[in-house]
């Protein structure tokens, strides 16, 4: 094809690039770690609404008088919606004390108590443990399927692929401390599907193209096929970061991390099912032999 | 090349989408806001007379009842405006007092033909509909304890009836130690041991001149353990979350040692944990006799009274595990009383005690566990640290008439001391004490805000997919973007079908699915224009790109339905909500995006000679 991009000739540039982003997020998750969640560390959080928006300063400076501990204050999506958190161990009548402490500071500014979440420390631990074991689960099951129904060396390119989604996702949320909850966890799977899906797509056609283009080198056909499918590739990232980008925009504060997870997730996985699985294909030195199936023995008829 | 689809499969794929639009429907009936009375006593009826003074508070206040319906002991009253719910269920509960159990509920106005098919909405997640999430974790290595005593007590009495005589028996951590005067007892011991709990893993040790058999429960047993416990509180918490008379709701066992309990609409945590989280035990025990031994013998207050107090005997006859029952009821006489069920060991226990004991008085001490936070001082630095602390109290204390068995009754109670004491001996039957390590709470407002957003989400973003659609593939695009309805349509049928609980991330599963479905239709439609493009005729373009693009979609789609289950299985709450959209997604869109878009193809362009595609791209 005459109007084709030659992917493979930008690899190492874009080996480059892939290194230099996972020794970023590795050396910032090992640093500063992630932002957890309440999920993850345990402890209390309200969500409290104002009628009139107030100064988070003087809301700190309230609830730390009172005598409560490890206080944060944050606006949730709008300037009149703020969220506490803090260390507290959850009693019953607690939403309403600290509701109480913020209503006679701010007598002529009614609030009201929109919802209040209290996990023990253990659960978090535990959920923890729980979402990296999902998180390694997902990656060995999807690594034997690959492996089933391709070739080993697809396997290695899909789960490094995957393996490099999700840790520069992580490290993006640990760089700029988004909070990282559940739903992020679920994102962060999600994305493990989704970059997948885009793996899958451009390895079957490599494939194919092994099995009927007769010439051409490894580095040819690798990039014939994703000329192939750039086309899909671009659509369908397009259409899904459409729908994120409804999310984000109008989906509210809940789900806004979770979308960020999966929009960051959409780019790169894109990225890395060109740059990452199709190279380490080369760097494996696949071969047309890899891809032949097994010829089949002729039977021979010895009957008389 | 005709692309013609046989008959049946077009009949098959109306079939299907007849079906999809009927079971999904219910969810356009918007349900009506609605209070819901129940009886705090269970078994209690409501009366006509309790229904026309709900009816006439609500009059008095102004607020329109659109409908009032009855379904066994509780009553639903439909408003016609949600601002008035809260009022409303106020305005209830003050003038019916504690009696009754107000809460608030959103009622389906599904019609009867679609229920008679078995439709009915989706049930919504507690981050849609408002309401309180408890995570309850049952403190198992208290529960073992108690059994590792309880083996304690009843090997002395076994072994006295085998005549094996042994020097003492204690509980040594979680094992049982018992020691003998020489080898030749404990080999007797050992032999018994081996034939009648085999539950045990024994182990002989020499030590102060005693031969030790230490005897520890096997894994299996402790697990067996673990289950019942887990089973009888699940139970429990049933119990009490039927007594509080909650529209659904949900009690799960969750993991190993967990029970997640969610009760939509309720918003008063208070008064939610005060009935669940009754952490308490019950312990029978006999009145210590005048002049008794000190150390065998503890002194409690009255639960009702605590200025006045009774002295009771160490000893345990039974414990709150063994009743099975207790309800209220009234004597030949039209006296209050309460007739309590225990199960065999419990009356075995209470049959010998008494024996020995009639004209005594027993007593029934309760016993809660609450937590209590202190501070503690580790490395110099002050860490909080919540002990639980239990506290005991006499609930009953009364004459044995005469010897009990499992089924016996307390007489001389007043009315409402009797419900009373019913309900606490119930409550009592938690086989193991329970915190609470999760709680949640989602005011109204914010459910409805949370399904406001993410309606508007998945309209934004169907309404943007559609758009580039058919942008990029004209005619093709339009064809994929019917599909992309249907496919919604099949997904919120087979969610209300399943009756799968729509949560916030269930909706982003929704929008990321509409993301995502399109993709099987890009795939072949890319297809479609490189065989176009490799000169293939229309028709043949067309069976070339569904035919070749097939393998490709179903690995792609399985590996992600692979994943999507692996987070079903780990998953919990709102996380599995998503895990189930997505891959109710997967299975939907592989239909819509192969089969219908096929068909719909097949219509416009099959079984005539044509000369282009309407598919846009460079073709």
């Amino acid at each position: 094809m005459n109007n084709a991009i030659d992917f493979m000739k930008l690899r190492f540039g874009a080996m480059a690039l892939s290194l230099l982003l996972l020794v970023v997020s590795i050396g910032s998750l090992a640093t500063q770690g992630l932002s957890l969640g309440l999920d993850f560390t345990g402890g209390t959080l309200l969500e409290v609404e104002y009628s009139k928006p107030p100064v988070l300063a003087e809301i700190m400076d309230t609830l730390e008088n009172a005598g409560y501990e490890d206080v944060t204050v944050q606006n949730f999506g709008s300037e009149t919606d703020i969220l506490v958190r803090m260390s507290e161990a959850f009693r019953d009548n607690l939403g309403n004390e600290v509701l109480k402490a913020l209503q006679e500071d701010s007598a002529e500014n009614e609030i009201e108590l929109k919802r209040s979440e209290f996990v023990g420390a253990n659960v978090g631990e535990e959920l923890r443990d729980e979402g990296g074991l999902a998180l390694l689960l997902a990656l060995f099951v999807v690594m034997i399927y690959v492996a089933a129904r391709f070739q080993f060396k697809f396997s290695v390119g899909a789960v490094a692929a995957l393996f490099h989604d999700v840790v520069i996702i992580l490290g993006l949320f640990s760089l700029f401390q988004w909070d990282f909850d559940l739903t992020v966890l679920a994102a962060l799977l999600a994305v493990i599907g989704y970059s997948l899906n885009d793996t899958i797509v451009v390895a079957d056609r490599i494939r194919e193209n092994f099995r009927i283009m007769r010439r051409g080198d490894s580095i040819e056909v690798i990039n014939e096929s994703l000329n192939q499918t750039l086309g899909r590739t671009i659509m369908t990232s397009l259409t899904t970061a459409v729908v994120l980008g409804a999310l984000l925009v109008v989906g509210g504060e809940l789900i806004h991390n979770f979308a960020l997870a999966l929009m960051v997730g959409v780019v790169v996985g894109t990225y890395s099912s060109i740059y990452v699985a199709a190279t380490i294909l080369l760097l494996m030195k696949i071969s047309r032999e890899d891809l032949m199936p097994p010829e089949e023995e002729e039977e021979v008829d010895d009957r008389p | 090349m005709l692309n013609k689809y046989p008959l049946w499969k077009n009949l098959l794929i109306l079939f299907v989408l007849v079906w999809a639009a009927i079971y999904a429907s219910p969810n356009l009936y918007p349900p009506d806001p609605a209070i819901q009375v129940t009886p705090a006593q269970s078994g209690a009826e409501m009366s006509p007379k309790v229904v026309d003074q709900i009816l006439s508070v609500l009059k008095g206040r102004d607020i329109d009842v659109l409908a009032t319906e009855a379904e066994g002991s509780t009553s639903l009253f439909r408003l016609t405006a949600s601002d008035d719910q809260l009022t409303a269920k106020d305005a209830v509960q003050k003038a019916l007092g504690d009696n009754y159990v107000v809460a608030l509920n959103l009622a389906p106005t599904t019609p009867d033909w679609l229920l008679s098919l078995g439709a009915g909405p989706m049930t919504l997640g507690l981050d849609l509909s408002g309401g309180v999430h408890f995570l309850m974790e049952v403190d198992m290595a208290k529960y073992l304890e108690g059994r590792i005593e309880n083996y304690r007590q009843e090997l002395r009495t076994r072994l006295r009836e085998e005549n094996i005589k042994y020097r003492r028996i204690r509980v040594d951590g979680n094992s049982v130690r018992m020691s003998f005067l020489d080898e030749a007892l404990r080999s007797n011991a050992d032999s018994f041991l081996r034939r009648e709990y085999p539950e045990f893993l024994r182990k002989e040790e020499k030590q102060d001149n005693y031969f030790d058999l230490i005897l520890t429960v096997n894994e299996q047993k402790i697990r067996e353990f673990e289950d019942y416990a887990l089973k009888q509180n699940l139970t429990t918490i049933r119990n009490r979350v039927n007594e509080l008379g909650v529209a659904e709701p949900l009690v799960q066992r969750q993991g190993r040692n967990r029970i997640v309990v969610e009760l939509p609409g309720v918003q008063d945590t208070a008064a939610a944990k005060k009935i669940l989280g009754k952490a308490a035990n019950l312990e029978f025990r006999l009145e210590a006799t005048p002049g008794a031994n000190r150390y065998t013998t503890e002194e409690y207050a009255f639960r009702s009274d605590e200025f006045r107090t009774a002295r009771l005997e160490k000893a345990i006859i039974t414990t709150g595990d063994s009743v099975t029952n207790a309800q209220p009821s009234f004597d030949e006489n039209g006296f209050p009383q309460v007739n309590i069920d225990l199960d065999s060991k419990g009356g075995a226990s209470i049959t010998r005690v008494t024996k020995k004991a009639v004209k005594r008085r027993m007593a029934v001490l309760f016993v809660e566990s609450k937590p209590k936070t202190t501070t503690e001082i580790v490395d110099g630095v002050e860490v909080d640290k919540v002990v639980h602390i239990e506290e005991k109290s006499i609930i009953s204390l009364a004459t044995i008439q005469s010897v009990l068995g499992s089924s016996f009754r307390i007489t001389g109670l007043e009315s409402a001391e009797a419900s009373e004491l019913a309900l606490l001996l119930r409550a009592g039957a938690l086989a193991a004490p329970m915190y609470f390590v999760e709680e949640r709470t989602v005011g109204p407002s914010l459910g409805k805000e949370n399904i406001e957003m993410g309606v508007n989400s998945v309209i934004l973003g169907l309404a943007m997919v559609l758009v580039v659609m058919v942008v990029f593939y004209r005619l093709f695009g339009l064809v994929a973007n019917v599909a992309l309805m249907a496919n919604l349509v099949i997904l919120i049928a087979l969610m209300s079908l399943v009756g799968a609980t729509l949560t916030l991330p269930g909706i982003a599963g929704i929008v990321l699915t509409v993301g995502m479905a399109v993709d099987a239709n890009v795939l072949i439609f890319a297809r479609i224009r490189e065989e176009l493009a490799n000169g293939r005729s229309p028709q043949q373009a067309i069976h070339e790109g569904y035919d070749r693009a097939f393998v490709t979609i179903l690995d792609a789609n399985l590996t992600t339905l692979i994943v999507a289950v692996i987070l079903f299985a780990v998953g919990t709450g709102p996380v599995k909500g998503f895990a189930v959209t997505l891959s109710f997604g997967i299975l939907t869109s592989m239909f819509t995006a192969i089969m219908l878009t096929r068909a719909l193809i097949n219509l416009i362009y099959g079984g005539r000679r044509i000369e282009s595609l309407s598919i846009g791209g460079k073709a």
